[in-house]
């Protein structure tokens, strides 16, 4: 009798899908619920970023970093700040540093929350999703009181910050610092010990060190798997050097150690946020001050002609970088995000590419789901934290 | 008055037939009205508990607090077209919901809400609501069959499964409750419990109450056992492609298996009608809002544990049924037995 050959049941998953976390197009391939191939379909939010920088000015640009993961802007727009002051040969003023740091730390609790949160949507728990927008809600009025956006900040430009802190904005911070850790238990009461969610996430996508490494995973899906590696320990940019926090690691690579792990790292910006309010100098220059990079005040172009003038050429124009070539990355809540930028002595980078650390995440979904159930595939892709702004670019 | 006499001695069939049928009529949509317009504020009450669970307000806007929401929500989808899928089965497409809506209101024929308070009083009514709630598996799997989508046809499945196999232990939990109330018959299983709360059956038959209402929980596909409506894997399972009525025949026959589910809770093990304590006070209380309290308190449970946990995974829940439940009620079934028997105490 010849062989039946039985054809696996083919799962469309998304783009449209709740759990898809944008616009991921999953073919699942199953045996019953058991996923035998998970195949990515990217591109679905491609906007070809990396080619309109190359018509932009320098400064232009800046905002295309918000967009590509809208639930880390600032963090993005640090690697690429920090990309054309390498190139100009910068040095950014403390307080400047401090700021970025400091709004980098805010951005990294944001991203953690909507991610873990999402995660518990998606094996079922609502309540945390809904607790976790009201604390992110309190976070995005800081963002909305230093840059005048909630979301697409562009605060963060070569050569420093946009602005000063408003007054009275280092306090509030620092208040919410101290009721914070409250949050974080809230969230863990709900979820760390909780049988369900132990059962749905214990042993679930396992990744080994040696599997993180070769597919290029960073950031979070790096360090559950044991590999202590943190870009702000290991090549400290801004004042992350005179931070004092821990890199927690997991030790089993699963779902679960990704979720502990989130959760700590959120308790450790905490720490770095307080220090920072901590050590920040009170007064001085936000930005370099040297007009040909950065605007002068506003006060100044009332009164001097030459201000005037150095706005105007800013603003057309533009600054022209000089020739050479840099990468710069910096740990984004997600992972190493980096900007590889190529001047060619104009006004306009010549090459701009981007390196999203969901994309190489996103690469090992097959075969950290294979063998798991439907379900879990859905826990993974909740585990890996992906935003398709960042992997579609 | 003396016409209508009259007619009955005229027409014996009249008296015979037609005015206990009548009488019966009124009863049957008196029951349903009620029920519909519970479901409908089950919905709203779901919506401002688990609100309030989650640091916002819930319904506010349609009348006062939102009191008129669930009322907006119906008419809203009874306005809307029925888009029936181009590879449907049409004819079972739209049986489906008819059938979990129908199903989910004829349990309510044997419940009683009073002292003597039902529509009919058979001495099998416990097999009665078992049965009716075991057939409800079929409007969801001719829906997700006949739904031709594959969302719909894994929701079907899972949920078939599901219940087949939370049904078997609640069987073994009524066993149970039946040994010690010795009837088949509802009302008199609760009037078994008469004497105050501590003769209610939760306390002597508590794991079996645990295990009853975890599985009253799968039982209508409620969190953490949602798995056949898991939004985030299946989209909403096998109700995917329903819309406007034959969805809300769907939603309204969900939730009144919910209310269904609290109300045979309540009988077998919360003291149905009666009332927690026999003196005074409580004693002036009517039996239908004891009934209607202790539903209330079940159906605040179902949010409660909605709000709080999350999803099981197919496996793990077919493991916790099979596994754990099933073997558990069996031994407690046993244990239940010899106890009755050994002691003399069997009724």
């Amino acid at each position: 009798m010849a062989e039946t050959k039985i054809k696996p049941y083919t799962m469309n998953f998304g783009p449209q899908h709740p759990a898809a976390h944008g616009v991921l197009r999953l073919v699942l391939e199953l045996d019953g619920e058991v996923v035998e191939r998970a195949d990515p379909h990217i591109g679905l939010l491609h906007r070809g970023t990396e080619k309109l920088i190359e018509y932009k000015t320098y400064l232009q640009a800046v905002p295309y970093f918000d967009r590509l993961d809208y639930v880390s802007p600032m963090c993005q727009e640090h690697a690429y700040a920090l990309a054309v002051e390498r190139l100009l040969g910068l040095e950014v003023p403390e307080r400047g540093q401090y700021i970025r740091v400091l709004f980098s730390e805010i951005t990294r609790i944001l991203n953690h929350i909507l991610n873990l949160t999402t995660y518990a949507l998606d094996v079922g728990a609502i309540t945390p999703s809904l607790w976790g927008f009201e604390e992110r809600e309190l976070l995005m009025e800081f963002y909305e009181r230093v840059s005048g956006a909630r979301l697409h900040a562009a605060y963060f430009r070569p050569g420093g910050v946009h602005q000063d802190m408003p007054a009275g904005l280092a306090e509030d911070i620092w208040e919410h610092t101290e009721s914070f850790h409250k949050f974080v238990d809230d969230i863990e009461g709900l979820l760390t010990e909780n049988r369900i969610f132990k059962q749905r996430t214990v042993d679930i996508g396992i990744v080994s060190a040696e599997e993180a490494m070769a597919w290029g995973f960073t950031g979070p899906m790096l360090r559950a798997s044991n590999v202590a590696w943190d870009l702000r320990k290991a090549q400290p940019y801004d004042v992350y050097h005179r931070m004092d926090f821990d890199v927690p690691v997991g030790l089993t690579g699963d779902c679960y150690a990704r979720y502990l792990l989130r959760v700590e790292e959120m308790r450790q910006s905490n720490r770095i946020i307080r220090q920072c309010l901590e050590q920040m100098p009170k007064d001085g220059p936000i930005k370099v001050n040297d007009r040909k990079i950065a605007p002068p005040p506003r006060g100044e172009m009332k009164q001097s002609m030459e201000a005037l003038i150095h706005h105007f050429k800013l603003y057309t124009e533009g600054y022209h970088v000089p020739e050479g070539e840099t990468y710069a990355a910096v740990e984004a809540p997600k992972g190493e995000f980096g900007v590889y930028l190529v001047a060619d002595g104009t006004n306009r980078p010549y090459r701009c590419r981007i390196r999203a650390p969901g994309f190489a995440h996103l690469q090992g979904l097959d075969f950290m789901s294979r063998g798991h159930m439907l379900a879990d595939a859905v826990a993974i892709i909740g585990s890996m934290d992906i935003v398709f702004g960042e992997i579609d670019r | 008055m003396d016409s209508l006499q009259g007619m009955i001695d005229a027409y014996p069939w009249i008296g015979d037939y037609l005015l206990p049928t009548l009488l019966l009529l009124v009863q049957i949509v008196l029951i349903v009205v009620i029920l519909l317009l519970s479901v409908a504020y089950t919905t709203y009450a779901e919506r401002k508990v688990m609100a309030a669970m989650q640091l916002r307000q819930g319904p506010i806007a349609v009348g006062p607090f939102g009191l008129l929401q669930p009322i907006a929500d119906g008419l809203k989808l009874l306005g809307k077209e029925t888009i029936i899928p181009a590879g449907a089965n049409r004819v079972v497409f739209v049986i489906a919901p008819m059938v979990t809506f129908l199903l989910s209101l004829v349990a309510w024929a044997v419940i009683p809400f009073g002292d003597g308070m039902v529509l009919a009083d058979i001495n099998v009514g416990i097999l009665y609501l078992f049965a009716i709630s075991s057939l409800g598996v079929y409007g969801i799997i001719m829906a997700g069959w006949a739904s031709n989508s594959k969302y719909a046809f894994l929701g079907a499945l899972r949920s078939a499964a599901q219940m087949v196999s939370y049904e078997v232990s609640i069987g073994f939990v009524m066993i149970t409750v039946l040994l010690c109330a010795g009837s088949l018959n509802l009302s008199t299983i609760v009037e078994s419990q008469s004497g105050g709360f501590w003769k209610w059956y939760f306390l002597p038959l508590l794991p079996m109450f645990v295990i009853f209402f975890i599985s009253t929980l799968a039982e209508t596909n409620r969190a953490p056992f949602d798995l056949p409506e898991g939004e985030s894997e299946l989209v909403g399972g096998y109700n995917v492609e329903y819309s406007a009525m034959t969805f809300a025949l769907f939603f309204l026959g969900e939730y009144a298996n919910m209310i269904l589910m609290s109300g045979m809770t309540t009988i077998l093990f919360l003291g149905g009608w009666l009332p927690p304590v026999d003196v005074v006070p409580f004693t002036w209380v009517p039996g239908p809002v004891w009934f209607a309290a202790k539903i209330a308190l079940c159906l605040f449970v179902f949010v409660w544990v909605r709000a709080t946990v999350p999803r099981y995974r197919y496996d793990q829940l077919m493991r916790l049924g099979w596994k754990v439940f099933l073997p558990f009620s069996i031994f407690w079934v046993i244990a239940t037995a010899g106890y009755l028997v050994a002691f003399d105490l069997l009724p």
